[in-house]
């Protein structure tokens, strides 16, 4: 008789087992549509309930436990490990597929009748489990198993609108990134794993084997850059992330609130754990490497995002950028580390781990939005779109809460993590190496250029999505989404919010961790009401308090309000003055290719513009043309600096080696023969 | 106690005085440019007229358009709680360092932008894509300098940077310098002065931040207006605590808090000298030109930073 106890390990398996339940369940209800969609979200809902409860008690202990499965290849058993990182990583996985799987209840409804979707039901579970997998797997083999069962289910559910040829090209794309990434983490763990326990048996390829292991200080570097590179393909880091705008947003929008909310922290996870748990010993440079790729990364994911007009796409950019806001958290954190400042890299790491939750949440509320205005409009192209606020004011408040937190503004959850990202950079005195005293201003200087690049982005995406009046040509029917795709949302955006004025709270609940990985711990509060007040490192250095801002600013508006309502004037409402032209039409609106355009003038250097404008002139008069035809082509640099090569290279290598294929037996025959006899030759 | 009743003094002295530094600045530039001016006191009677006048908005407009001008004036009242004008002992300054303080003028610049776009005329949005553009490169630099000052002092709190450059231990150094003139430049651009845009002028090749606010009207525009006339006292006081601290209250001692008070009119007025000689002197710049002057700006502030980091 198996005992069992409530543990938080126990709590997490349980989850993964329901969403594996889930998958069973969909394939056996996949003829009644009707009934399969709330009951295999509501399972994921529950499991990804029990995932978060396991995370969030986990870090409050602050212990780990670890177990060892029955399951696996014989002498190679899947070892399970849950202490206050992967149960942080648990916690946020869980807590945005709690969301999503609640929306995904409305949003799935929706392809009823269109198409099958028992695959979806399926896949989704599947991915989600993989998720949780990856964060409880404690050694190299279950982890890659994981990650891979996370990678294939992605690329189904990328898959899931298969009859469009543009979904296919990105799933390839995005399967071909992923191994790549895939083979690069196998190598790091296998030289960790040999380096542990020498190469001729496997006993290393426990993550304990390697916590325990001292590795020398070059094969440590070789593990790292491989690691770094491999969870890098996944997190989408400049220049491996060509594949993430072209995936995420032809998922089903549930989906891509999952990959761009939390599959990306998956890698973010990944690189956590290697470098500050199995490897240990940081040099400086590579905290330095990290922290300059998280640089470029934040910046041009944004001015990318700037340029675009699909509403989805423009989202994918923005993960770029915010992934990049991470890894330099994660960047500084190595730095300070390995110029053993305890405290200061556990700010720098919480801003990393704040800035993970923060980027779920909102992304993740986002794309929720997208998808509900994709929903209702059909349509994913910004130009087409305009008044939405009108017809789907929830919708429109609850995207508005999420633009407002990830343009890094107060009082949301945005702010407080880029506010300690910036603390964490001021601390960049104390560091003895001139070099990074140099680079780390200059990061604070770009990113603050993106915290703004940001802000100017989501003005866009808001103003031309959902405010002015509808520019597109046709006029659609556009209704307002129903109650479980608004429930999803306004959660979302009350922990936007909650994130945002309780700081102090989520932080003394997370410190744990930063002390575990980086040695130091953070004095958040001071004083009598020290909850209220955010004071990283010392309340004389710095101090933000986000709930009074937001009751100081609400108190503002409530007083004006009342005072200015005491005797009110009238409002009338009237048609706006049009200079006497009185040919206004809603085609002369700004719309997202103009609101972009004076930053399209000042960073187009970076991109590879093709700008073209031709008028058609008219047969009576060359100098009233008909009209005027405007195109606008957009590319990235990389693709043709990186993969194109690389593309090139390997559609040449294997049409030489398809040489090898010739169709008759007799060949084939002598190919296996001289491979028998070189075999004998090393066997010898 | 004394501190809330300063912080109480401190707000009304913002709300009430703010048009009254708009109008001297007013004043000042109809003298330099040979024209008699109107009264010191204009602003309070433009303010007086929009309060008593009806609004008429446009057909679509939605809450997000009469939302804006509350939020926009009640997140001048927050900046001016936190700004240490007269004292640097705020019970309310913890709520908020400078990076804080820049992102509490972003936010109001961000519901600007998107009043602006919510008409769906082509002025709003041209208004708040160039106010924007303007604002992704001003805002940086303008962190910049704030990080030069704040580095050296150890500190991004307000009142902590006041104290430790008001100390007597203080000495000049080349990175406050390079800050400095980094933050001029930057305060003309984010309140909207001559050489990026002109608060005067209503030609669509020129507006900016006047094509967005275009279709307000009524109490909605006085707020607007007077949290415009706030943001620029605020920012002159916020460079006036930064870098000319001489005369503020450094203690709770409530008798320091009249000689700051004639102190910081003294340096307002002064202020107010610089901006119209600035403005007259100079003529309105290009949309395209502004990266230049903003650039130029970004520039100094890393060479501030630089010099922080080389020199001391």
């Amino acid at each position: 008789m198996i005992q069992l106890t409530l543990t938080p390990l126990n709590l997490a398996s349980f989850a993964i087992i329901l969403l594996l339940a889930q998958t069973a369940i969909a394939s056996i209800l996949r003829k009644n549509e009707r009934l399969m969609v709330p009951v295999c979200f509501a399972l994921s809902s529950a499991a990804s309930f029990a995932a978060t409860a396991a995370g969030v008690w986990t870090v409050g202990l602050g212990s780990s436990s670890s177990a060892v499965m029955a399951l696996g290849l014989p002498g190679l058993p899947f070892h399970l490990r849950l202490d206050p990182l992967s149960g942080y990583f648990l916690g946020l996985i869980g807590l945005l597929s709690f969301f999503v799987s609640i929306y995904s209840i409305g949003y799935v409804k929706g392809f009823i009748g269109h198409r099958p979707i028992a695959r979806l039901c399926i896949f989704y579970g599947l991915f989600i489990a993989g998720m949780f997998m990856v964060v409880l797997a404690d050694d190299a083999l279950f982890f890659l198993i994981s990650w891979e069962t996370m990678a294939a289910a992605s690329y189904f559910l990328v898959m899931f609108e298969d009859e469009r040829v543009e979904n296919r090209r990105a799933a390839f794309l995005y399967i071909v990134v992923a191994h790549v990434g895939a083979v690069a983490i196998l190598l790091a763990f296998g030289v960790m794993a040999g380096l542990a326990t020498g190469f001729d048996n496997f006993s290393g390829f426990t993550f304990d084997a390697m916590r325990q292991a001292d590795f020398p200080p070059e094969w440590a570097t070789v593990a790292f850059l491989l690691a770094f590179f491999g969870f890098g393909a996944k997190a989408g880091i400049v220049p491996m992330h060509v594949w993430l705008p072209e995936a995420h947003p032809v998922a089903p929008s549930n989906v891509s609130a999952l990959m761009s909310g939390v599959m990306l922290k998956t890698a973010v996870y990944g690189i956590l754990r290697v470098t500050f748990d199995l490897i240990k010993i940081i040099p400086w440079w590579w905290g330095a490497l990290v922290l300059a790729l998280g640089i470029i990364s934040a910046l041009m994911g944004i001015l990318y995002a700037m340029m675009e007009k699909d509403l989805k796409r423009l989202l994918a950019y923005s993960s770029v950028e915010n992934i990049g806001i991470i890894m330099i958290g994660v960047g500084m954190a190595m730095v300070f580390k390995s110029f053993g400042q305890g405290i200061f890299a556990a700010l720098a790491l919480i801003a990393a781990l704040y800035h993970a939750v923060n980027h779920a949440m909102f992304k993740g509320l986002l794309f929720m939005g997208a998808g509900a205005v994709l929903h209702a409009t059909h349509e994913r192209n910004m130009e087409e779109m305009g008044g939405l606020i009108h017809k789907m004011p929830w919708t429109a408040a609850l995207f508005l809460i999420g633009c407002v937190s990830i343009s890094a503004l107060p009082p949301f959850n945005g702010f407080v993590s880029e506010w300690l990202t910036f603390q964490a950079f001021l601390l960049s005195p104390a560091l003895p190496s001139p070099l990074m005293k140099l680079l780390m201003p200059l990061g604070a200087a770009l990113l603050a250029l993106t915290a703004a690049l940001a802000a100017a982005c989501f003005v866009k995406a808001f103003g031309v999505t959902f405010l002015g009046n509808w520019r597109g040509r046709h006029r659609t029917q556009v209704q307002e989404t129903c109650w479980p795709i608004r429930i999803a949302m306004g959660m979302a955006a009350t922990s936007c919010l909650l994130l945002g004025i309780l700081p102090t709270v989520f932080i003394d609940w997370m410190d744990v961790i930063a002390e575990q990985l980086t040695g130091g711990k953070l004095a958040t509060s001071a004083g009598a009401v020290g909850w209220m007040w955010l004071t990283p490192i010392a309340p004389e250095r710095a101090s933000y308090s986000g709930l009074v801002v937001f009751s100081g600013i609400l108190a503002v508006y409530a007083i004006v309000y009342i005072i200015l309502h005491v005797n009110p004037g009238k409002i009338r409402r009237g048609h706006v003055w049009d200079c006497g032209f009185e040919k206004l039409t809603n085609r002369m609106q700004y719309n997202a290719i103009s609101f972009s355009m004076p930053i399209r003038r000042i960073f187009g250097f970076l991109f590879n513009i093709k700008e073209e404008v031709r008028l058609v002139p008219q047969q009576a008069h060359s100098a009233f043309p008909q009209k005027l035809i405007y195109s606008l082509r957009i590319r990235d640099r990389f693709w043709n600096w990186i993969y194109k090569p690389v593309a090139d290279a390997s559609f040449w290598l294997s049409r030489r080696v398809g040489r090898l294929q010739q169709g008759r037996i007799n060949t084939y025959l002598i190919y296996s023969f001289v491979t028998i006899i070189l075999l004998l030759l090393f066997v010898r | 106690m004394a501190g809330f009743i300063i912080e109480i003094l401190q707000i009304a002295l913002v709300i009430g005085l703010a048009p009254i530094f708009a109008g001297w600045v007013k004043m000042l530039k109809c003298w330099s440019q040979g024209r008699s001016s109107p009264s010191i006191l204009q602003p309070y009677r433009n303010l007086l007229k929009l309060f008593s006048k009806d609004i008429i908005l446009a057909e679509n407009a939605s809450w997000i358009f009469r939302f804006t001008p509350y939020l926009v004036f009640g997140t001048g009242v927050l900046v001016s709680a936190i700004i240490p004008l007269l004292s640097t002992d705020l019970p309310l300054a913890l709520t908020a360092d400078v990076i804080v303080l820049v992102s509490l003028f972003a936010i109001a610049r961000f519901f600007t932008a998107l009043a602006g776009m919510d008409i769906g005329t082509a002025f709003g949005g041209m208004g708040s894509s160039r106010e924007m553009m303007i604002a992704s490169i001003s805002e940086p630099a303008m962190l910049m300098a704030i990080f030069t000052v704040s580095l050296s002092c150890g500190s991004t709190s307000l009142s902590r940077i006041v104290e430790v450059i008001y100390s007597p231990a203080s000495v000049i150094k080349p990175s406050l310098a390079f800050a400095f003139i980094a933050f001029v430049l930057i305060t003309l651009a984010e309140t909207g002065r001559v050489p990026v845009d002109n608060p005067a002028t209503h030609l669509e090749l020129t507006m900016v931040h006047e094509a967005m606010i275009l279709e307000y009207s009524g109490r909605h525009l006085a707020l607007i207006e007077w949290a415009g006339m706030m943001k620029l006292f605020l920012f002159i006081s916020l460079g006036v605590a930064l870098f000319a601290p001489v005369g503020i209250a450094v203690s709770t001692n409530p008798a320091g808090i009249p000689l700051a008070f004639v102190y910081l009119s003294l340096k307002l007025g002064f202020s107010g000298i610089v901006i119209v000689l600035i403005e007259t002197g100079l003529a309105k710049m290009r949309l395209f030109r502004l990266t230049e002057f903003l650039g130029a700006a970004f520039l100094m502030a890393t060479l501030g930073m630089l010099s922080f980091f080389m020199l001391e």
